[in-house]
């Protein structure tokens, strides 16, 4: 089995919460610009970045090797499916 | 004369395959609930992309600040969650008590702020049914997007007792002297569901309470 890597050179959980804390208030300052449809676009960029920092560090993502990291991208694979079919039957019908 | 050595039926798992196996466990069953979930996702965005309107007016009668200080809330647990994970592999067992500690205790004031919510929602008789009476010029289709705001919140919160209940016999298991440095997985498990209920709500925070912003 390949060794895992140590977190021993990992960022500071301090570090990674105040990120976290960061693409929050980022995510509320952007509410109070002028409504715009790239808004909600950019609300789900901001929670993707946040899941992200918490997989690879909190839940240690970063630090695991082999099947791990397969398995926890599996359900947001087959989600992909799921959606990928939901926007391509809206993408390309036309308004009804 | 031939003696048999008693041989045991299954050999001992390698410590480190144990641990792997425990969190591919976890893992596996965290994808079950990406899916889970990940329904309900989809029913909203088919209807967000059919019915914008009522997202917008539904967005609007949110309260930004409770969404925005809950979600702070729930990062903090995790911090402390993960600083719990961070402190049993240090064999620190009294800074333990106290991360797990922090980490119910927000969990129960995320639920509180929730249940305070929820009040004002059924105060203000916009649960869908018989009985939901949308603000003026609203029509019977903002039902919809309280459903799911119901349905979605709902089941988070719902996963947030699972959580809680988890913390709590995490808690147990230290009083017992039964977590150390040797014996760190039932912390990694725990923590795993926890961090995937607190992602699960950083996405329901922009898709219900800055919609109508």
């Amino acid at each position: 089995m390949k060794p895992a890597p140590s977190d021993s050179g990992s960022p500071p959980l301090a570090l990674v919460f105040s990120s976290l804390l960061g693409l929050l208030a980022l995510s509320a300052a952007s509410s109070f610009l002028p409504p715009a449809p790239w808004k909600t676009a950019a609300g789900l960029a901001i929670a993707a970045a946040k899941t992200l920092l918490i997989a690879l560090f909190f839940m240690r993502l970063k630090y695991r090797r082999g099947l791990i990291p397969i398995f926890a991208v599996a359900g947001l694979f087959w989600l992909g499916i799921l959606g990928t079919l939901l926007m391509s039957d809206y993408l390309t019908r036309g308004r009804l | 004369m031939i003696t048999a050595t008693p041989v045991s039926a299954e050999p001992t798992p390698h410590p480190e395959a144990k641990a792997v196996t425990n969190q591919l466990g976890m893992w596996t069953f965290l994808a079950t609930e990406i899916l889970f979930f990940g329904g309900l996702f989809v029913v909203y965005t088919l209807f967000r992309l059919t019915y914008p309107e009522i997202f917008r007016q539904g967005g609007q009668s949110m309260d930004f600040w409770l969404g925005t200080v809950n979600t702070a809330v729930l990062l903090t647990s995790s911090l402390f969650m993960a600083l719990a994970d961070r402190a049993v592999r240090a064999n620190q067992r009294a800074l333990l008590t106290r991360c797990l500690a922090l980490t119910a205790l927000l969990g129960l004031v995320f639920l509180g702020i929730k249940a305070y919510e929820y009040h004002g929602k059924f105060a203000e008789h916009l649960v869908p049914g018989p009985g939901f009476r949308g603000p003026p010029g609203s029509g019977p289709r903002l039902q919809i997007f309280y459903f799911l705001y119901f349905a979605m919140t709902g089941l988070h919160a719902l996963h947030m007792l699972g959580g809680l209940a988890a913390v709590g016999w995490l808690w147990r298991l230290n009083a017992q002297g039964r977590l150390n440095s040797g014996r760190t997985e039932p912390v990694v498990i725990v923590g795993l569901y926890w961090h995937f209920v607190d992602c699960i709500w950083v996405f329901l925070y922009p898709l219900f309470y800055l919609a109508g912003r």
